[in-house]
């Protein structure tokens, strides 16, 4: 198992409040899974990409990213594991502007204290892989959007992360270019990639093998076949190894984790 | 590390005129105070060069009655100074710094020296020992030096310099001539010369004085044919072969405290010292001295103030990558990684100023100089120690900006518009 959360909580302090945003979220993910990640604004789906990213911790709860216990990881392994594990795909690319395509897809590999020369060759390959292998020496400047997103994919590719962890990659893409990133990640899939893609939007949601919707700070499980209405909390289908909870109360949780138990 | 000089530069380049408004403010402080340690050092030189005179690092340890070196022309030969022997002067190289010491005896030559009619009026003459002409930097600029047998027989050789031979042959070929010294016949045969030639610079009519004593020329005849012309074994004066100018002191205090316990004279007064041109020359440094550090400390707060702007830029250049540290940081880039970057950036920033420093400071000392007629001279350690002082200016001052980056969430710096 690659991702494995159980019972996450997080809670954000606001002077004197404690606002929940993720209420006992538990999700597994296997290796080559194809996840999308749905759900409106505010229900704390960025707050679980952050988590997944080891960008934050939870307030309470274990994260095990490929069988390690990311809540004891001190700050530097935390930096470590963002860098060996996961590839992040923003939805503004995140690319540095005065860089060109290859030295941007190179940088992780300069974290992780690989020679130029290797480097160099690594970033080709990452770039051919999102079929940019003619665009090497562009500036982000230079390129369209389409081609900047692939940009970022080939850079979140190019240490072969145990996972690709996408936050609305297609949200600043027209159309056209939106469908051929998704493409992309199916592709990437087909090679084996692990994919997480958190997204508000159905369709794009829909290309992923398997849903999980989260509203309010606590996940559904849904199925691709059966597309859902955003608010529509009430899981459909599941069948498989993932827990549910799809309880409004919180004894139906109570009950649910003690099955889950079990 | 080479990566991020590299960065660097990048960074700089695409901000050219704020990074150069930001270096401007140690450019200003290091050219300041490489054009007034230039001109310090420039004016220490011209002093210890007036007076010692450049690249000559011998000392002279001579007989002083008093405060005046002891005039065997009118005194006569004294009571209690033994002769130096061989095994005294052999002692002398055991001395630190020392490398050559030589003995001589020698007297004012007013009209004692003639060739056919014409006379050297001034100058010297001296009774060198073997050592002599090696230890005092002599060259043969024609015929031979003295030999063994020279010495052993008592030959009446003699070697002129450049001055004397001008006198007295004035363009005639000297070397085999024989010339009279105290109305005995001597034979020319060499003609000698320093390997180094000081030309001082005449400030007063003593420095002129001094000047043209030397300037008329000097005779040098075997120390044991001395008897043959006054008569007696004088006493001796002895010149020592230093590795530094700077050590004179040192060894010649040394050497005239060995030379002083053989005296036995009556006369208390009668003592071995050294021509300290060191310290004279020292002392005259250091009446300009508080001035100068006065001047460096001035300049020091522009690079204060340099080094407070290039913190300042440093925490715009911080606000305005968040995103891009969001980024690095989200990738995988240390804390360490991110504050090496900027520092690097700091530092490259307010290396680059020094070394511009440096380069218009040499400038402007130039440009004094010539305006001045100072000697100006550019202190090569000191401008290495301009460029490292301006790195650890950015390392020191872009400290608080590299923290404040590597310390940043990368959450809500990716948010970072």
């Amino acid at each position: 198992m690659i991702l494995d959360l159980q019972n996450i909580y997080k809670d954000y302090q606001q002077d004197k409040l404690v606002v929940p945003v993720l209420k006992d979220v538990s999700l597994q993910v296997e290796e080559g899974e194809y996840v999308a990640i749905m759900g409106p604004s505010g229900s704390g789906k960025t707050t679980l990409m952050n988590i997944i990213g080891c960008l934050d911790r939870p307030t309470s709860g274990t994260y095990l990213l490929a069988g390690e216990d990311v809540q004891q990881c001190k700050d530097r392994e935390m930096s470590d594991l963002r860098l060996r594990s996961i590839g992040f795909v923003f939805q503004s690319f995140q690319l540095l502007s005065r860089q060109s395509a290859l030295e941007n897809v190179a940088l992780p590999l300069s974290y992780a204290g690989i020679k130029k020369k290797e480097r160099r060759e690594r970033a080709t390959q990452a770039l051919e892989r999102v079929g940019l292998g003619d665009r090497v020496t562009f500036k982000p400047t230079q390129l369209s959007g389409g081609q900047k997103q692939r940009v970022a994919i080939a850079r979140a590719m190019v240490n072969n992360p145990k996972i690709l962890l996408a936050d609305e990659p297609t949200g600043a893409l027209d159309s056209k270019s939106g469908q051929q990133i998704m493409e992309l990640f199916s592709q990437l899939n087909e090679e084996g990639v692990t994919i997480v893609m958190i997204t508000h939007d159905r369709n794009i949601a829909a290309k992923a093998k398997r849903i999980v919707h989260i509203i309010d700070g606590m996940i559904t499980e849904g199925e691709k076949s059966q597309p859902q209405a955003g608010m529509d909390i009430e899981g459909s289908g599941q069948k498989t190894e993932q827990p549910e909870n799809e309880a409004d109360t919180k004894e139906a949780e109570e009950s649910g984790k003690e099955a889950e138990n079990e | 590390m080479l990566e991020n000089i590299r960065l660097s530069f990048q960074g700089l380049w695409s901000h050219k005129m704020r990074s150069f408004l930001t270096m401007l403010g140690i450019i200003i402080g290091i050219a300041a105070i490489i054009a007034i340690v230039s001109t310090i050092k420039g004016t220490n030189e011209q002093i210890k060069e007036n007076l010692i005179g450049s690249g000559e690092n011998t000392v002279n340890v001579r007989l002083y009655q008093g405060d005046n070196t002891y005039e065997i022309d009118y005194n006569g030969v004294p009571d209690g100074v033994p002769v130096i022997t061989e095994e005294t002067r052999t002692k002398m190289l055991d001395l630190k710094h020392v490398e050559g010491a030589a003995l001589y005896t020698s007297r004012e030559a007013y009209n004692v020296i003639y060739y056919k009619n014409t006379g050297l009026s001034g100058g010297k003459i001296y009774g060198i020992d073997k050592n002599y002409l090696n230890a005092c930097n002599f060259i043969i600029r024609k015929g031979r030096g003295f030999c063994e047998s020279d010495y052993k027989k008592f030959r009446k050789v003699v070697l002129l310099d450049e001055n004397s031979s001008e006198t007295l042959f004035q363009g005639e070929e000297p070397v085999g001539k024989t010339v009279e010294i105290q109305r005995e016949p001597y034979i020319v045969v060499g003609i000698v010369a320093k390997s180094t030639k000081f030309e001082p610079v005449i400030n007063s009519m003593e420095d002129y004085y001094t000047y043209a004593e030397n300037s008329t020329g000097a005779v040098y005849v075997p120390d044991t044919t001395w008897p043959l012309l006054y008569g007696y074994d004088e006493p001796q004066s002895m010149v020592l072969k230093l590795d530094s100018v700077d050590n004179m002191t040192v060894a010649g205090k040394e050497a005239s405290a060995i030379l002083n316990g053989g005296l036995f004279s009556n006369d208390e007064t009668l003592k071995y010292k050294a021509d300290d041109l060191l310290k004279q020359a020292e002392d005259l440094q250091k009446l300009g001295q508080s001035t100068n550090t006065m001047l460096i400390w001035i300049a020091g707060i522009s690079l204060l103030v340099g080094g407070i702007g290039v913190m300042n830029i440093m925490l715009v250049s911080v606000t305005e990558r968040t995103q891009e540290i969001g980024l690095k940081k989200a990738i995988g880039a240390r804390k360490g990684k991110v504050l090496g970057q900027f520092l690097t950036e700091a530092a490259v920033l307010t290396s680059l100023g020094g070394l511009i420093g440096v380069i218009m400071g040499i400038i402007l000392a130039e440009v004094i100089s010539r305006l001045t007629g100072t000697l100006v001279a550019i202190s090569v350690p000191a401008a290495v120690l301009a460029v490292v002082f301006s790195m650890a200016i950015g390392i020191v001052f872009g400290l608080l900006p590299s923290y404040k980056a590597a310390n940043l969430d990368p959450i809500e710096a990716l948010r970072h518009e």
